[in-house]
């Protein structure tokens, strides 16, 4: 035991002091100072839009300083002991309200236009429903019933140091959107929790994800590829650790994809008449538990004192299946449990039962297991 | 000197008080101000060190020092306590100090009141502060507290966070009320308004931004506590509520308090300026009209903080414009200092060096303003770095170093000591340099892509975020050296001249140094 911590520091140790020592080297990215240029011809454009707004400022920035560094320089007491008299000018102070009216209205401009663009919004080829969650993506194409949620697949020992970080650190998920190259891809952006953002810096879109609302964003893509964007509204812990992840194919790969989501919905199904086994459903729930439940409830099971209720030890989760599966359901009112009903049957009994398994709580408990029937059942209406 | 052998008289009965009753039951306006100054220090230096803790989890990608909850709770406590402890209570320190002097009059026109909005900020902030102990921890939502993340999904220490924000807005609005009633009835005669010194002109149109947005701030705050206790369901999306009108409603406040943090500086600005370029300030009215401008112009630019919540065109194509409009009061303000600085005779003491970071430096905030009130490209910077990077530009070496500049002008009157003009200048070079490398780099981080309010981040933004923590870790100790220089002129020093500086204009370089305990006991002469 003593053995095993004093590794794990060890290699901690290591790795900290090998980042210290190669990060700013290994990964050079000094010349990461502006917007990267956009790949669509929105982005394009609010990027030509950027930039011509920055050298203005600049010109503004250079004009003004320089006449005070010059004032600075020239009119010291020394150099200049017995100061002007002068305090007002009427014809200057004129001048200078209209002329940068006029310079702001030069801005103003060419930006409204672009923005009368992007507000041009009828439906797309593609429409796709996208749900920000506390705290993952969920994607719905609305055209082909496809459906799944998008998660962070960085590993958590990358995050907490313990291992080098990858390539794609933070910025990779375990499932991308996908969409066709020179199609209309609209975006119908919504939230099921808190108020969340959606933003794809290549695609110059940045929509808030908000409960109750639907906001819309379009985007044409010609050049295929993998495009990378962020949450961009606090949306509580995890906040930082949703990204999102758009490939863009050509239409035949794009085809192709969508049949093989459909086909894994019907294996999915299947699986639901199955006879399951306790270790059948703890170990498939393991994996849906750390995607789902560990952020709030952990992965000791004991939560976080206050704020997430811990499940080690819960009476209901030890003793009480039914209001178990309605928890999952329903969600919790008025506190931060969602229903999570959006989840398969299967899923949802792999971790109702992996929960009812873990932590001594089958010992202590009745240690009953969940089977996706029992899902399916609850969900049969009620006469 | 006659009013000054007179106040000698007067201090025989009317002196300070011996020992803690004097600052407890005080009406003066001078010891207010006193304990206004000190305690947005203590506040300045509490909110700092969240920002070293914030800097420091960000030196490097990974999670090292603190967890993403604590994270989360040290950027909204930084940021309520800065702007609500921090640089709001200093100007109000600033106003009583400053305000009677200037315009001739004895003291504030409410002088309980003025003993009462000082003494219920400790507890507010107590309050706020003492939530960090509680079950749940600290208020966690950002100093926005956008609901429903601050109301379904709060901590249950949001209800004193609600508390805490009642209490500050109570003060601040009875600290607006006094200034507005002092500058209106006490003015010494002689003094008209466009007469009046421009802080007092700041403070005026500052107060009356107060009276009319803090009630706002109050409204928003009791809706929350409404739907999380009484089971409404204003902010409530599910309950027939609105999440977005929860923005509408806070950045109505928020924006006119943004120029709340900004209009008192620009007064202290001008008068350092005109000072230390033996210069009358030049375009005197059209300073004023700016204000005014700038100060009406705030009520209709609020939704500019929320371009990407999903407005119609016709309204974001409305805020784009109104906000750009700001820019031309904006930059006949810094195109009159100039003017001012422009063939004066010019020194460069410790608060002229500030004021001059200050116009350079705001400036460059201005401009990256401009650049975010362009919709298509707010698109872009919205909720980056390069959104930090600007209002840190416009609050940091904007609204904190105009209080430094007047710290150090003011000091001697409030003393009756020099400050070390050597230690006050090595303090402006490392709060220059460190201002600088904290938040400049942050534009690049921001324009490359990440977001604010993250505890983590790709590789690509390592290098700049490791030289953005260094700066601020120099920025952040280098404030220590201000309050040894504060102590330091308080304890001791040069006797300072009643005139101080030769430039100096004003009622207050008339009195003696220190400023006797009370001042203009008969109003002065002014012509």
């Amino acid at each position: 035991m003593f053995f095993r911590l004093f590794s794990i520091l060890q290699k901690k140790a290591f790795f900290a002091l090998l980042f210290l020592l190669n990060t700013p080297l290994l990964n050079a990215d000094w010349f990461a100072l502006n917007m990267t240029r956009g790949i669509t011809d929105i982005s394009n454009e609010v990027f030509e839009l950027h930039m011509l707004i920055f050298w203005i400022c600049v010109a503004i920035g250079v004009l003004v300083f320089s006449v005070m560094f010059y004032s600075m320089w020239a009119h010291t007491k020394k150099k200049n002991p017995v100061p002007a008299k002068f305090h007002e000018n009427h014809k200057l102070e004129i001048a200078w309200t209209i002329i940068p009216f006029l310079i702001l209205i030069a801005m103003a401009v060419p930006a409204s236009k672009t923005l009368v663009k992007i507000y041009d919004d009828e439906a797309g080829d593609i429409n796709i429903q996208v749900t920000g969650y506390q705290w993952k993506w969920q994607y719905r194409y609305l055209e082909d019933d496809v459906s799944f949620f998008s998660n962070l697949s960085t590993d958590l020992d990358e995050i907490y140091n313990l291992v080098p970080k990858g390539e794609n650190y933070l910025q990779e998920v375990d499932e991308m959107v996908v969409i066709p190259a020179g199609k209309k891809v609209r975006f119908l952006i919504t939230a099921n929790d808190v108020i969340h953002s959606w933003w794809m810096p290549a695609f110059a879109i940045k929509q808030d994800a908000i409960p109750g609302f639907v906001n819309t964003a379009w985007t044409i893509v010609d050049e295929p590829g993998i495009y990378r964007g962020k949450c961009t509204e606090l949306c509580g812990k995890n906040h930082g650790f949703m990204p999102i992840v758009v490939k863009v194919v050509e239409q035949d790969e794009y085809d192709e994809w969508v049949y093989g989501k459909k086909q894994e919905a019907i294996k999915l199904a299947e699986l639901t008449t199955k006879e399951w086994t306790a270790e059948e459903l703890v170990s498939r729930g393991e994996s849906i538990y750390e995607v789902n439940c560990v952020a709030c409830h952990q992965t000791s099971g004991e939560g976080i004192t206050g704020i997430f209720p811990a499940l080690a030890g819960s009476d209901i989760v030890m003793n009480n299946k039914d209001r178990n599966i309605e928890i999952l359901m329903e969600g919790v009112q008025g506190a931060a449990m969602n229903s999570f009903s959006y989840l398969s049957e299967v899923e949802l009994a792999a971790v109702i039962t992996y929960t009812r398994q873990s932590w001594g709580n089958a010992e202590k408990g009745d240690g009953e297991i969940v089977v996706p029937k029992d899902i399916v059942d609850y969900k049969e209406p009620k006469i | 000197m006659s009013a000054v052998i007179e106040n000698h008289h007067d201090d025989h009965h009317h002196g300070p008080a011996k020992g803690i009753t004097r600052w407890l039951y005080t009406t003066n306006h001078k010891d207010i101000g006193t304990l206004y100054l000190w305690f947005s220090f203590a506040m300045f230096l509490i909110g700092g060190a969240m920002a070293m803790v914030i800097r420091a989890e960000l030196f490097q990608p990974g999670m090292q020092i603190v967890e993403p909850e604590f994270y989360n709770q040290m950027i909204t406590l930084h940021g309520l306590i800065m702007i609500f402890g921090g640089v709001m209570p200093a100007f109000v320190g600033l106003a009583n100090w400053l305000v009677p002097m200037m315009i001739g009059a004895p003291d504030m026109a409410l002088p309980r009141m003025n003993n009462l909005s000082f003494w219920i900020l400790p507890f507010a902030f107590f309050i706020l502060l003492s939530s960090l102990f509680m079950e749940g921890g600290a208020p966690n939502f950002g100093w926005t507290f956008y609901a429903p993340l601050s109301t379904t999904y709060a901590p249950p220490s949001v209800t004193f966070f609600i508390f805490s924000v009642h209490i500050m807005g109570a003060s601040s609005i009875m600290g607006a009320i006094n200034v507005v009633v002092t500058i209106m009835n006490m003015r010494a005669p002689g003094v008209s308004l466009m007469k009046m010194p421009l802080f007092v002109w700041s403070w005026l149109i500052t107060a009356y931004l107060l009276i009319a947005v803090m009630p706002v701030l109050a409204g928003a705050v009791t809706m929350m506590l409404m739907d999380i206790h009484f089971g409404t369901s204003f902010f409530n999306a599910a309950g027939g509520g609105d999440p977005v009108l929860f923005q509408h409603i806070f950045w109505f406040f928020g924006h006119p308090e943004v120029y709340i943090m900004i209009l008192p500086a620009f007064g202290i600005v001008s008068h350092i300026i005109e000072t230390f370029s033996r210069k009358q300030l030049f375009g005197y009215s059209s300073m004023v009209w700016a204000m005014l401008s700038i100060a009406i112009l705030s009520f209709v630019v609020w939704a500019h903080h929320m371009f990407t919540v999903g407005l119609p065109l016709a309204a974001e194509i409305f805020f784009m414009w109104a906000t750009m409009l700001i820019a031309v009061p904006t930059g006949v303000k810094v195109f009159n200092w100039v003017a001012t600085m422009f063939r004066g005779s010019l020194t460069f003491e410790t608060p002229m060096l500030f004021a001059i970071a200050f116009v350079v430096l705001f400036t460059i905030g201005g401009l990256s303003g401009l650049m975010l009130a362009i919709v298509p490209a707010d698109f872009q910077y919205h909720d980056t770095y390069f959104v930090v990077a600007h209002f840190h530009y416009v609050l940091v070496p904007g609204a904190i170093f105009s209080i430094m500049a007047a710290v150090y002008y003011w000091i001697p009157k409030w003393s009756g000591n020099m400050y070390d003009e050597r230690l006050g200048k090595l303090h402006f070079w490392l709060s220059f340099i460190g201002v600088n490398v904290t938040f400049f780099p942050q534009h690049f981080i921001g324009l490359a892509g990440m977001p604010r309010r993250y505890p983590d981040y790709a590789l690509v933004f390592a290098d700049w975020n490791m030289v953005s923590s260094v700066g601020a870790f120099l920025f952040g100790f280098s404030q220590l050296l201000f309050l040894f220089i504060v102590i330091k002129t308080v304890m001791g020093g040069k006797k300072a001249t009643d005139q101080v500086w030769d430039g100096a204009k004003g009622l207050e370089w008339t009195v003696a140094s220190p400023a006797p305990y009370h001042t203009f006991s008969t109003p002065p002469k002014v012509d």
